[in-house]
């Protein structure tokens, strides 16, 4: 698991506020929304502001997030990839 | 008019759970708000993930009703009447100190006190009439005048009613069950005793 990964599943879990859940809890592979982690589309709109405070990302195109916010992989992947900060 | 008492009682104040005039949880004075809440959602065993993701006067208004309801309100449409003097102002100054950087999507839900019969109604799956009122302070007057109206009517069997404060982390929590038996009488007196054995 990468450093990008661990510090990812650290914010999610602060900003969402998820309490009782760990790092460990997190699998890189699984849903963050639905099923997986239960997030709701509150959560999604804190995972924009994250990705735009942390990672300089400003998301133009909302479509995008369904892609993006699949999982922790597709995140980072993303994250990666568009950085500016 | 019809006969309506008042079945069940919850106060939560000065670090107390008060139910029925019996203490139930004592925390000391000086805990943090933050920390007694979640401290009455672990003794209570709770298990409702959403409770972390509320602002703080829905947490009050929530556990009170967990407490007041054990968890369980049987009939869908029983009414919200809820009030307070300080609305939302906590959660609206916090929301406002967002937006100096990234507004923050989720206290801006918050910024209004109804949410939290919003909070209540999903948890108990009502579907329900429900109000929140911003009184300048705790009218007892006004809640048996409108909870009476709405049995009248033929509107609803049973109520849930709440005065639910907080301002500066200074906290008022009393809420209690209106039902057609059982109890005591539902009046301004017997509001008022009620409401003000701690609340000096």
């Amino acid at each position: 698991m990468s450093d990008l990964h661990t510090e990812l599943k650290k914010s999610i879990i602060e900003q969402l506020n998820l309490e009782d859940m760990e790092v460990s809890d997190i699998e890189n592979d699984e849903h963050l929304f639905g099923d997986g982690l239960g997030l709701d589309s509150i959560d999604a709109l804190e995972l924009i502001v994250l990705l735009e405070k942390d990672y300089g990302i400003k998301l133009t195109d909302p479509n995008q997030g369904k892609e993006i916010f699949n999982s922790i992989n597709t995140m980072a992947a993303f994250i990666e990839k568009n950085r500016t900060r | 008019m019809k006969q309506l008492f008042i079945r069940n009682s919850v106060l939560i104040r000065n670090s107390k759970v008060l139910k029925n005039g019996q203490l139930l949880m004592q925390e000391p004075e000086d805990l943090q708000l933050s920390k007694f809440l979640k401290n009455i959602y672990k003794e209570r065993k709770l298990k409702y993930p959403k409770f972390f993701k509320m602002d703080r006067l829905s947490k009050l208004g929530y556990l009170g009703a967990e407490i007041l309801t054990n968890g369980q309100i049987e009939d869908e449409n029983t009414a919200l009447f809820f009030a307070n003097s300080a609305s939302s102002l906590q959660t609206d100054e916090a929301y406002a100190e967002s937006m100096e950087e990234f507004p923050s999507p989720s206290l801006f839900v918050y910024t209004l006190p109804n949410i939290l019969l919003g909070e209540i109604s999903i948890r108990h799956r009502l579907n329900s009439e429900n109000i929140f009122f911003v009184f300048q302070d705790f009218d007892a007057g006004l809640f048996v005048d409108y909870v009476s109206t709405l049995f009248s009517q033929g509107k609803t069997e049973n109520a849930l009613c709440g005065w639910v404060n907080l301002h500066n982390n200074d906290y008022d929590v009393f809420l209690w069950e209106i039902a057609l038996s059982g109890g005591i009488d539902f009046n301004e007196e017997e509001l008022k005793k009620l409401y003000l054995p701690t609340h000096e």
